[in-house]
C-alpha cells in the first residue's frame, strides 16, 4: 500500500515539476483518494501484480502488439476489398480455469485487436463476436489464452 | 541522422493517417452495429499506436515522450473497457449480432 502511494506522489511531483501549495494539496488529495478507491476494490486483498507477474506482461504485451499490427492487415483489407468479405460468428470461449483477473486480461486482449470482440463474461465463458470466421478459427486455436494463463504459471 | 527520424516518424504519422481514414471507411461500410465496432477498433488501436509512435521520434528524448507513452499505454488500457461497455449495453438493450450467410457457406464447404 505504501509502494502505491510513494508511486504514485513520485509520478506526480516528476510529471508536474511545478511546487506550488495549490497543486501540492491537489496531488496529496489525489493520491489519497486513489488509495482509498484502490483498497475498496479489493486490491490489496490478493497479491495479484507481482513483480514477476508485471516482468512477463511486459513480454506478452510485445507479442500482443504484433498480432494487433497483424489483424489491423486483416481488417484493413477486408474493409478496403470490394467485396467486403465479412462473416461474422459469435463464439465461446472457455477460460474458467484461468484467474478472473486473468479473464480480464484475456478479454481486453481480444477486444484490442481488431476484428475480435469480446461481448460478455459468464461463468468463465467468454462471449467473443468476430469479423470472420478466420478470426474465430484463429481464437479457437487458443494461442493467446495459452499466453495469458502463462503469466502466472510457476 | 535527424533527417532519418524525421522521415520515420512521417512514415509512422502518414500510416496511422491511413488507419484512421481505413476505420472511418469501414465504420461508413460494414453492415451492422457489431462488425462496425471492428472497424472502430481499428483507429483507436493501430492508428493511436501508430500516431503517437510518430509524435514520440519528433520529441526525442524527453519528457515528453515519457508522457506520450504513458498516454498510448492509457489509452490501450482504457479503450477496450470501453468497447466492452458499448458491446454489453447493445446486447442488453437486445440487439443481436447478425451471423453471415458467408459463415454457413464456409461451414457447408468445410463439411463436404
Amino acid at each position: 500500500m505504501l509502494t502505491l502511494l510513494l508511486i504514485l506522489v513520485l509520478a506526480w511531483l516528476f510529471w508536474s515539476g511545478l511546487f506550488t501549495p495549490l497543486l501540492l494539496l491537489m496531488g496529496a488529495l489525489s493520491c489519497a483518494l486513489t488509495v482509498y478507491m484502490v483498497r475498496r476494490m479489493g486490491y490489496f486483498d490478493t497479491q495479484l501484480f507481482t513483480p514477476r507477474y508485471i516482468l512477463r506482461l511486459v513480454g506478452y504485451w510485445g507479442w500482443l502488439f504484433l498480432e494487433v499490427v497483424r489483424a489491423s492487415i486483416q481488417v484493413a483489407s477486408v474493409v478496403l476489398s470490394p467485396r467486403l468479405p465479412v462473416s461474422p460468428q459469435v463464439i465461446e470461449i472457455n477460460a474458467e480455469e484461468l484467474e478472473l483477473i486473468d479473464q480480464v486480461v484475456l478479454g481486453n486482449s481480444i477486444t484490442l485487436t481488431p476484428g475480435t470482440l469480446a461481448l460478455d463474461v459468464h461463468d468463465g465463458k467468454l462471449l467473443v463476436h468476430t469479423l470472420t470466421c478466420e478470426g474465430a478459427y484463429a481464437l479457437r486455436e487458443g494461442e493467446m489464452k495459452r499466453r495469458v494463463a502463462s503469466l502466472r504459471g510457476a | 541522422m535527424n533527417i532519418a527520424i524525421d522521415i520515420a516518424s512521417w512514415v509512422l504519422l502518414t500510416l496511422g493517417g491511413v488507419n484512421l481514414l481505413i476505420g472511418g471507411i469501414g465504420v461508413l461500410r460494414m453492415p451492422d452495429f457489431y462488425t462496425r465496432m471492428h472497424a472502430a477498433s481499428l483507429t483507436d488501436s493501430m492508428g493511436a499506436i501508430l500516431v503517437i509512435l510518430g509524435i514520440m521520434l519528433q520529441a526525442g528524448l524527453s519528457l515528453a515522450t515519457v508522457k506520450l507513452g504513458a498516454i498510448l499505454a492509457f489509452l490501450l488500457l482504457t479503450s477496450p473497457t470501453a468497447a466492452n461497455a458499448l458491446a454489453v449495453s447493445a446486447l442488453l438493450a437486445g440487439m443481436k449480432p447478425r451471423t453471415g450467410d458467408a459463415v454457413q457457406r464456409t461451414n457447408h464447404e468445410a463439411d463436404a
